[in-house]
């Protein structure tokens, strides 16, 4: 089977751009082989590709997009560099912490190949922009590290006809497959519907091994190198599963849909509210829905010798790391079970590292009738920052 | 007798075991016997009524069940079943 992409592989190669001298020898290894040589490598010259993420697994993507010779290189993100993504995101260096990621991208990009226009979008791509922006590329590499994104890039993908260039990953496990082809499923056909909120960790919560997203993403990378040349078994139809632990690789088959609301009936005409498909709360009035302490009145607490409990919802793994004094660990996963042995009548100040899973324990504690229940706002992190910063952030 | 093949996300919940071999001659069977072994695999992996969840994927012997009968599929002695939740981690 050879799944293409349309816009590169329909152009006839009178109108392909032509390589340089300079380029010639920068490719060369591309030009012998057969499967490339000089046609394949102005068609790459030709491809415009669209990296929705600069983190984990579009630093990989992108590196090797960009040195493979894809011409245009669009990058969607708005975060800043943070010294905790430097582990897996090999685009960005120790001098990049606190620079915008798009701006070190490209530096790093031009390194790499200057023969490569980047393109980027400091934005977040959203119901209202992800069209236009989606339409103006040949092929989407999803690089995103959330199921409202990962919905929102398939859906926007099956309306404007691009191939997605799926990738996910969480902790030793990654994922990969393309999606939104002609002939094959897309990302709703494997997976309706998103998990619940909290159900599944984030890898911030979760932890995920620094070289995995390297693993996934060079394996997107290939798969949309494969799309433009036109070359290859695609992987259209199969889901690629990577267990790292296991150094084992196994590809599934999936299927189309026909009852899919995006490629199946196609009822799906138009992009939708992404945080209301997937349960996330709307706005920061939302989130703040439970009572809340900051780090500093809790500190106020300890020191005066008030009376109330201190429960730490985090891992055991993550309590070695960094903890409150005082604290009772009781991870999210056995709260439930836990909260007949909390004294009601006492004040419970529950934290985490963000303030988002203990978010979470608290309003388990509402449920269950419990009004003197607080949140510990911003968890270890603002303690560290707000109290004590001999606390290790992590 | 089939062999479930679980991810991390899943196996961090039953002490990083990543195969578990069970009983059972039909997917759902199958999966009934892992969470007697597991409880705290069930409600990770069907919903209340028992019912697939639309974010958990299953593959039997590599092909996804709901092409080749679903939770009803029948299962034997070598099969593999492995079970894929969605992740979001970029």
């Amino acid at each position: 089977m050879s799944t293409t992409i349309d816009s590169t592989q329909t152009t006839p190669s009178v109108t392909l751009p032509e390589l340089t001298r300079d380029e010639m020898v920068r490719y060369s290894r591309h030009l012998l082989l057969p499967e490339v040589g000089v046609e394949g490598q102005r068609r790459l010259k030709a491809a415009r590709v669209l990296l929705v993420g600069a983190g984990g697994l579009g630093s990989p993507a992108a590196l090797y997009l960009a040195a493979a010779g894809v011409g245009t290189l669009g990058i969607v993100d708005f975060d800043v560099v943070d010294l905790s993504n430097l582990h897996r995101q090999l685009l960005h260096g120790t001098s990049d912490v606190g620079r915008s990621k798009l701006a070190s991208a490209i530096d790093r990009l031009r390194d790499v190949n200057p023969h490569v226009v980047v393109e980027p979008h400091e934005i977040r791509l959203t119901s209202e922009n992800a069209l236009a922006l989606i339409a103006r590329y040949d092929l989407v590499v999803d690089g995103t590290d959330n199921f409202q994104t990962r919905y929102l890039v398939n859906d926007a993908c099956v309306l404007t006809g691009r191939p997605n260039v799926y990738g996910s990953i969480f902790r030793f496990d990654g994922q990969v497959s393309v999606f939104c082809t002609a002939d094959g499923p897309c990302y709703r056909c494997l997976y309706r519907e998103p998990p619940p909120p909290g159900m599944v960790p984030s890898c911030a919560e979760g932890g995920v091994l620094g070289i995995l997203p390297g693993l996934v993403g060079t394996l997107q990378a290939t798969e949309a190198i494969k799309l433009i040349l036109g070359i290859g078994e695609p992987l259209v139809g199969r889901f690629a599963l990577i267990d790292a632990l296991g150094a084992r690789q196994r590809t599934v088959a999936i299927g189309r849909d026909p009852t899919c609301p995006a490629c199946g009936t196609r009822e799906l005409q138009s992009l939708i509210d992404y945080d209301a498909f997937c349960g996330v709360p709307a706005g920061p009035e939302a989130e703040a829905a439970v009572p809340e302490i900051t780090p500093v009145e809790l500190a106020e607490w300890i020191a005066r010798g008030d009376d109330f409990d201190l429960v730490d919802v985090r891992e055991p793994h993550e309590s070695a790391i960094a903890r409150l004094p005082g604290a009772r660990l009781v991870p999210l996963g056995g709260f439930a079970d836990a909260i007949p042995t909390l004294d009601r009548a006492r004040d419970i100040v529950v934290h985490c590292r963000s303030g988002a899973r203990s978010a979470r324990a608290v309003r388990q504690l509402q449920l269950a009738g419990f009004t003197r229940a607080w949140n510990l706002a911003g968890g270890i992190l603002r303690w560290s920052d707000d109290v004590d910063a001999s606390v290790a952030k992590y | 007798m089939p062999t479930f093949s679980l991810p991390s996300v899943l196996a961090a919940h039953i002490g990083g075991i990543r195969s578990v071999a069970t009983t059972g001659t039909t997917v759902d069977g199958a999966i009934d016997a892992l969470v007697d072994q597991y409880p705290q695999l069930a409600p990770r992996l069907r919903d209340a009524a028992g019912a697939p969840y639309p974010f958990v994927t299953f593959y039997l012997n590599d092909e996804d069940v709901r092409l080749v009968g679903g939770f009803a599929a029948a299962v034997s002695d070598g099969d593999e079943v492995t079970i894929v939740p969605a992740v979001a981690g970029g």
